[in-house]
């Protein structure tokens, strides 16, 4: 606009403050681009994100019954030996129905959870411990990484003969097995904390306690996230291994349902056993890899 | 409030003002590592900073300009030397915005509050008042993600004044912004200063950027860092990067300072 002679030095002001007003709320338009400012929620995003992680899902399902059934047809071995899914699928129906069932499920989901909280414990105090502690780094950082490429099987006639045949010998490779990754997750997340990040920090003045509250723990969480799920298949395989060498007084575990089977050649039961271990292994690789998501999202890491 | 020119010569000379300076760095020694493989990053340092004065410092690669703040904010321990900001609060700006990619917007800037166990109410109030001040109301509940380059410098800036800060150190802060963007950031920068009366120390190695904004750039030696030269710059404010003014200005220091990165040739 032109400005004559008249105009003061606070008009021309007042004029610019309006304009560089407009300059700043244009520019943050323009940079942010046409994106929607709010994320809709509702029961059709909830619908559509479950549909878009069990598609896959699906279609793996598809194509494992679609081999398997394929095998059976080449007379590969004899069907008594090898059932198709014709077979087996309406065994594993009923099998689901039966309380026998829900017991060993719960007998071996009680000895997944509380194995796999342990590992979370004592890998989180490794972990804290080998991040904080120098010595204690260079000394046990690399046993970890070596204990995490051990088969947990290999344990299994050591916690034998430690706790002899109990729930504590399973429990026992359950932790060696999960919490090497764990507290790998969590020391290798406060290791990569951005250097940035942890200057302003020290700038605005997060020291002890407040600096692991409101920076580090956060910072850290989605790779130790990412160790709580490879924990967690190093837990369930390790149970699964532990059932099937460490039976306790008969008791009825899914394990326990797999080598039952075996002896009394029943194909169908224990095939509808492997079944279900696959299905429990996706149904939580389900619940890690949204939680995963969702923080990364939070996060901004990826999209 | 009205934008009153600041009177650019005046704190220059910290003898001309009645207030004491707000920064004051003596011969300011800064040594990294020891024995045969030492780096002097400062080497004897001296400069004073008036209240509401905004310094430039300018210097090509190497001449300790970042060291000079970390220095400044007592993030590092000078070898030899000392800083004084005799009861001010010390903020710093870097050229990442670095905003906790977790918290929103509005909690970023709380944080330092919440550190300083500010009450509640008044944290709430204070996040939209700064937030008003760098034009971001509405933005509360955004993760920084979601924001641009430049709206997540501004958070930034509020963030380092959510510390009651009056001296600000800013390290390359616009660096890694598009022209455009930095241009409009320098006014903001420009009316904030005014209005909260800050004393901003000002690193930087784009010559207009210096001109444009500073009372007074200070130009830094490389290898070890020192200073050779001050400009004052008098031209009368607000000023535009693009100016007949800036640009000569800009012209004569860029001279002093290719003489200074030729003499490291040899």
């Amino acid at each position: 606009m032109p400005l004559d002679s008249a105009t003061t030095a606070q008009q021309r002001a007042d004029a610019r403050t309006g304009q560089d007003e407009r300059e700043v709320a244009g520019l943050d338009a323009l940079e942010l681009g046409p994106q929607r400012l709010v994320e809709p929620n509702g029961f059709a995003v909830w619908g559509k994100r479950l549909w878009d992680a069990s598609w896959p899902k699906a279609l793996a399902l598809v194509l494992v019954l679609g081999a398997w059934q394929a095998v059976v047809w080449s007379e590969w071995k004899p069907e008594f030996v090898f059932p198709g899914p014709d077979k087996v699928l309406p065994v594993l129906l009923g099998e689901v129905t039966t309380p026998r069932f829900w017991e060993a499920m719960q007998v071996t989901m009680q000895r997944a959870l509380s194995g796999f909280a342990l590992a979370v414990v004592v890998g989180v105090l490794v972990g804290v411990a080998v991040s904080r502690i120098k010595p204690l780094r260079a000394a046990i950082g690399s046993l970890i990484t070596g204990l995490q490429t051990m088969p947990s099987i290999v344990w299994f006639p050591f916690a034998m003969l430690l706790y002899g045949i109990t729930e504590s010998a399973i429990m026992f490779v359950i932790i060696l097995g999960a919490a090497p990754s764990i507290a790998n997750g969590l020391v290798s997340g406060i290791d990569y904390v951005s250097p940035n990040l942890l200057r302003v920090g020290q700038v605005v003045g997060l020291r002890g306690i407040a600096r692991y509250r409101y920076l580090i723990v956060p910072a850290a969480l989605p790779t130790f996230v990412a160790g709580l799920k490879q924990g967690w298949a190093f837990a369930w395989r390790s149970l699964m291994a532990g059932e099937l060498l460490v039976i306790i007084d008969q008791q009825n575990s899914i394990g326990w349902a797999l080598s039952q089977a075996r002896t009394m050649n029943n194909s169908e039961r224990l095939l509808s056993y492997i079944l279900i271990v696959l299905i429990i292994g996706i149904v939580i690789d389900i619940f890690f890899s949204y939680a995963d998501k969702s923080i990364r999202k939070r996060w901004g890491i990826s999209t | 409030m009205t934008p009153v020119p600041k009177d650019a010569a005046a704190p220059a000379s910290p003898t001309g003002t009645a207030d004491p300076p707000a920064v004051r760095i003596h011969d300011l020694v800064k040594v990294f590592g020891r024995g045969k493989h030492t780096l002097t990053a400062l080497d004897g340092l001296s400069l004073e900073v008036g209240k509401g004065e905004f310094v430039s410092v300018l210097g090509a690669s190497g001449c300790g300009k970042s060291t000079l703040l970390s220095l400044v904010a007592g993030l590092d321990a000078p070898t030899a030397g000392t800083v004084t900001v005799g009861g001010h609060r010390v903020s710093m700006m870097f050229q990442e915005a670095a905003l906790f990619p977790w918290l929103t917007v509005g909690s970023n800037i709380e944080l330092p509050m919440k550190v300083r166990k500010v009450a509640r109410a008044e944290r709430r109030r204070r996040v939209e008042e700064l937030l008003a001040l760098v034009r971001l109301s509405g933005f509360s509940g955004r993760l920084p993600h979601q924001l641009s380059g430049g709206m997540r410098q501004r958070v930034a800036l509020a963030r380092a004044l959510a510390q009651d800060a009056d001296v600000l150190l800013m390290d390359e802060p616009f660096g890694a912004l598009d022209a455009m963007t930095r241009d409009i950031l320098h006014d903001e920068l420009e009316r904030i200063w005014r209005e909260r009366d800050l004393t901003v120390l000002f690193v930087t190695h784009n010559v207009r950027e210096a001109v444009r904004l500073g009372d007074r750039v200070v130009l830094l030696s490389s290898r070890p860092g020192r200073i050779i030269e001050e400009f004052p710059v008098v031209e009368e404010r607000p000023r535009r990067i693009d100016s007949v003014e800036v640009a000569a200005r800009a012209a004569s220091i860029t001279d002093r300072l290719r003489a200074e990165v030729a003499r490291h040739a040899a």
